[in-house]
């Protein structure tokens, strides 16, 4: 059971041959992509809109009518533009201190996953580290662990925020457990795997040398469970910022990206709510990028290939 | 000017059979990969005539184009500039027609597939009832030696039962043709002995065109009417060397002075294309 | 045997001198006689070298015994937690004495019974834990209710837990689940027939893993409404990208020479996909299926949590933890744990029945 579920997938990263060979292709997909947006807007807006056409009893041409579904003030699906709009007056024309700054939301957002995120990687490395070298660890926690992968840990979100809240913390800290919470699995279960990953012959040789188990964990098991830290990593990041979102939502927080989420979904604000989700999906790839950085940095000095 | 030849079809010795083709017949063959610092030469200026039922070995060191040569007999792989046809036709054409059947260097069988489907996997594809499928795979696989196999998958055989289930299935949809690319390359001498003889039976029973890739000397000798000897950089052919050994070899014939005197003149041809290279 | 000893006598120490330290052990005979019991089956084990089977007979009466002796005792008035050292030694004592039989559990040849009794017995004395200390220390129920309690709420409540199940499983999370894997299967297939959408496809495609897509949830809610298709639509977007993505990257899996015999073979498009690539791709489709179980699950429970009906496990959560009822809410999470994991080990079991010839399955 067990090592048929640490056959985890190696994370799927996309292709790293040619990045400028793919440029041609993702640029027509995400092309394709907005002109699709674009085409939803007017037919998921259109009937709004020939209601009020039809209410101040205004003849319209189609192109009226598609002008008017890509600037109403509360779309059903905003357009790009006003999107776009929106997240650049409320990033770069307002107040980082103001409540309407989307750069105040984030960094409350990006503060909790970034704490979470180092609190579950500490966690994760030490339980990783003990299941490895410890049998009753590896016999009794470890398949625990692995079973909480199937289940939804994030439903106990709301009520970690509130217990927490009762024992008189607030703000940053909740958010950052429920984080580390979420994040911890993936990194555990992908640091076993990869400080399991030297193979029978490499292990022998260090045996052949009469290494101590410490030996052997700095000069072989730690060099090899480099990549498989680090595409847990990646995993556990962007987890940890969902979760930092998720713990924003159900004490009806005033601040942060899930804040932003929830007043406008409560005000129908749709543009508001689009351009939180930019800003979110923006720090995801960022962070999961930079992520990546550290590891091509890290994969360089230990020599590896490219 | 070489691609607007007619085909020459010398097809002597036999008589009445001259309407049939000549298995394979390459004309100032050539293949150039193109590479960003220099191109590389894999096959240059092949001249090579196998005819109907011959036994043919490519050998030579790597990178001397005997696969790719292979490939291209195959349609794997196009030729730059020259001519070749496969039974008449262009390979492509024959690869249509399933003229060939094609044993890799290793088993290359589906995992998910028992021995029995695994070899009624081509005939699957070319579509024939389910009746034929079962009798031919039964047929093919008592021919390698497998019959009572049928049922088991292919992780539970050892590498030569799984490379003698890929020549069953090479041989299940009935080519005139085997292309063999070092099949044997992978197993211990042992096995490989016991299957070169397993194979010279076959070829003298259905007296199939066989080609054959490998780099073992007494192996080519052992097994071929015809021995084609190859160089590298650029993959061309030094030497042609044609076997008086009789059809009908037992292992032991590899001690007989005719067979070492055959094998000294391998040996020489590919010392003699690697003199000035290395 | 021997490498036990130190822990073992520790352990036994420890339930020594919990025994003596003040807890109102003699208040309650039973719960004093069971530790009692324990103790000297505990030291019996130590001093006596008995066969194997009495050994063990020996230690499962030493942490059965031991184990009901402080919930009897936490039946009585008390004063217990701080007050009570005594029974806290005690408990340390039986930890430190079940941890030296997992040890011991956990360095006998790898065995089924050993695979499967090492973590439950782990869970249970977690459990156990839990519902000592939160008795003991008189835990409030609104912070941490105790694993009884929770039971209790569990069964009081259970005809409308069994119906918010109903709700956001059947309804949301299986029909955005099917949708979103089976949308994300069929234009993975499609993108592999045209190379160019596949390679735009697939790294915009992978950037998503990094997007926190529960956040359209709010927006699916506006689209379709409080109830169960705005979850459903959730889950479709959710489940969509990890299946295209490994999909894809499991359909490009099969090796150059098994494409060449399909290619030697004259076999078309279609037959190529249908008896080759589909079937390497088998284990990376099962491995998005189960990735996107638990996403499935998530997703809805989330997305629950930004408006609902009066049903569905997400929103009985948010709803009752207003309501500080933490009992009914941990009842919610622990049949969403049952049913997630149900979930998971159903899709693995498909999985090794199809994907047997596996290199991690073969025997």
């Amino acid at each position: 059971m067990t090592t048929e579920i640490l056959r985890l997938p190696r994370p799927v990263t996309g292709s790293r041959s040619g990045p400028l060979r793919d440029a041609l292709p993702v640029g027509v997909v995400v092309l394709a992509l907005i002109a699709l947006w674009y085409g939803l807007a007017v037919w998921l807006n259109a009937a709004q809109v020939i209601d009020r056409f039809a209410n101040n009893d205004t003849a319209w041409t189609v192109r009226e009518l598609v002008d008017a579904t890509w600037s109403m003030e509360r779309p059903v699906l905003p357009a790009p533009h006003q999107v776009a709009q929106n997240f650049y007056e409320t990033v770069f024309d307002t107040a980082v201190s103001s409540k309407r700054s989307l750069v105040f939301h984030a960094g409350v957002t990006l503060s909790a996953t970034l704490l979470g995120f180092l609190m579950g990687a500490v966690l994760g490395i030490a339980l990783a580290v003990g299941i490895v070298h410890l049998a009753v660890l590896d016999r009794s926690l470890l398949p625990w662990i692995i079973a909480s992968q199937t289940i939804p840990i994030l439903a106990i979100a709301p009520m970690v925020v509130v217990v927490l809240g009762n024992l008189g913390f607030e703000g940053l800290l909740p958010k950052a457990i429920i984080s580390m919470y979420l994040c911890f699995f993936p990194i555990t279960i992908g640091v076993v795997k990869g400080l399991r990953a030297p193979d029978p012959l490499q292990l022998d040789l260090m045996r052949t040398y009469n290494a101590t188990p410490t030996q052997t964990f700095w000069k072989l098991r730690l060099p090899t469970a480099t990549p498989f830290l680090f595409a847990s990593l990646k995993v556990a990041i962007a987890t940890s910022l969902v979760g930092a979102i998720v713990g924003e939502l159900p004490t009806g927080a005033q601040a942060g990206l899930g804040a932003r989420l929830l007043s406008g979904s409560y005000y129908g604000q749709t543009v508001q709510i689009w351009s939180a989700l930019v800003m979110a999906s923006l720090i995801g790839v960022l962070l999961v990028f930079l992520v990546g950085a550290v590891e091509r940095g890290v994969g360089r000095a230990m020599g590896a290939a490219r | 000017m070489s691609a607007i030849d007619p085909i020459p079809t010398p097809a002597s010795g036999s008589a009445g059979a001259d309407i049939a083709p000549d298995a394979v017949v390459a004309r100032n063959l050539s293949l150039i990969y193109p590479a960003a610092d220099k191109p590389v030469v894999a096959l240059s200026d092949i001249d090579l005539t196998i005819r109907r039922g011959e036994f043919v070995s490519f050998i030579g060191p790597s990178g001397c184009g005997k696969t790719t040569l292979m490939r291209v007999v195959a349609d794997l792989a196009t030729p730059t500039s020259g001519s070749i046809t496969v039974n008449g036709v262009s390979p492509h054409a024959a690869r249509l027609s399933r003229a060939y059947g094609y044993v890799f260097q290793a088993p290359a069988l589906y995992a998910w597939r028992n021995v029995q489907r695994n070899v009624m996997l081509p005939l699957e594809i070319m579509g024939l009832p389910v009746a034929e499928r079962r009798s031919r795979a039964a047929r093919y696989l008592d021919m390698v030696g497998l019959g009572g196999f049928e049922r088991k998958f292919p992780w539970q055989l050892s590498g030569g039962m799984q490379q003698r289930v890929s020549i069953a299935r090479a041989l299940a949809f009935e080519p005139d043709l085997l292309l063999m690319d070092e099949p044997f390359g992978a197993l211990d001498e042992i096995t490989r002995d016991h299957l070169n003889e397993q194979l010279l039976q076959l070829w003298n029973r259905t007296g199939k065109t066989v080609i054959f890739v490998t780099h073992s000397i007494s192996e080519a000798v052992y097994l071929s009417t015809r021995i084609v000897v190859m160089s590298p950089r650029p993959g061309r052919i030094l030497e042609i060397i044609d076997s008086p050994l009789p059809p009908q070899r037992p292992l032991d014939i590899r001690e007989t002075p005719a067979f070492l005197e055959v094998a000294h003149r391998v040996r020489v041809a590919l010392r003699a294309g690697h003199s000035y290279d290395d | 045997m021997s490498r036990l000893r130190p822990t073992a006598t520790v352990a036994a120490l420890l339930l020594a001198t919990g025994l003596v330290a003040p807890a109102g052990w003699w208040t309650d005979g039973a719960a004093a006689a069971l530790a009692l019991i324990a103790l000297a089956a505990v030291v019996t084990g130590l001093v006596w070298r008995g066969s194997t089977v009495t050994d063990h007979g020996l230690a499962a009466l030493a942490v059965l015994a031991g184990a009901v002796a402080p919930l009897l005792l936490l039946r009585g008035e008390g004063p217990f937690g701080a007050e009570a050292p005594g029974l806290w030694i005690y408990v340390a004592g039986w930890l430190l004495f079940l941890w030296s039989r997992l040890d011991a559990l956990a360095h006998l040849p790898d065995s089924t019974t050993a695979r499967v009794l090492a973590p439950v017995l782990f869970g249970l004395a977690l459990l156990y834990l839990w519902q000592v200390l939160t008795i003991g220390f008189g835990v409030p129920q609104v912070l941490l209710p105790s694993p009884a309690q929770v039971g209790t709420a569990l069964t009081k409540r259970f005809d409308v837990l069994w119906l918010d199940f109903q709700q956001t499983f059947f309804k949301s999370v299986l029909s955005g689940y099917v949708i979103g894997c089976g949308a994300g299967l069929v234009v993975a297939v499609i993108a592999d027939r045209f190379g160019f959408l596949a390679r735009g496809l697939l790294p915009v495609c992978t950037l998503a893993g990094a997007v926190p897509i529960v956040g359209i949830a709010p927006i699916m809610v506006m689209w379709f409404g409080f109830d169960w298709q705005s979850k459903a639509a959730v889950v479709v977007v959710v489940t969509f990208f990890p299946m295209l993505v490994n999909a894809l990257a499991g359909l490009r899996s099969a090796d150059a020479m098994q494409r060449d015999l399909m290619h030697s073979y004259a076999a078309g498009h279609w037959q190529t996909l249908l008896k080759l690539r589909l079937p390497t791709a088998l284990p990376f489709i099962f491995n998005a299926l189960k990735i996107n179980s638990t996403l499935a699950m998530i997703s809805a429970i989330v997305a629950e949590f930004f408006g609902s009906p009066i049903l569905g496990l997400g929103f009985r959560i948010s709803a009752e933890v207003a309501r500080l009822n933490v009992d009914v809410v941990w009842g919610a999470i622990a049949i969403a744990a049952v049913a997630g994991s149900l979930f998971y080990g159903v899709i693995a079991a498909v999985e090794r029945m199809l994907t047997f010839w596996h290199p991690s399955y073969r025997t």
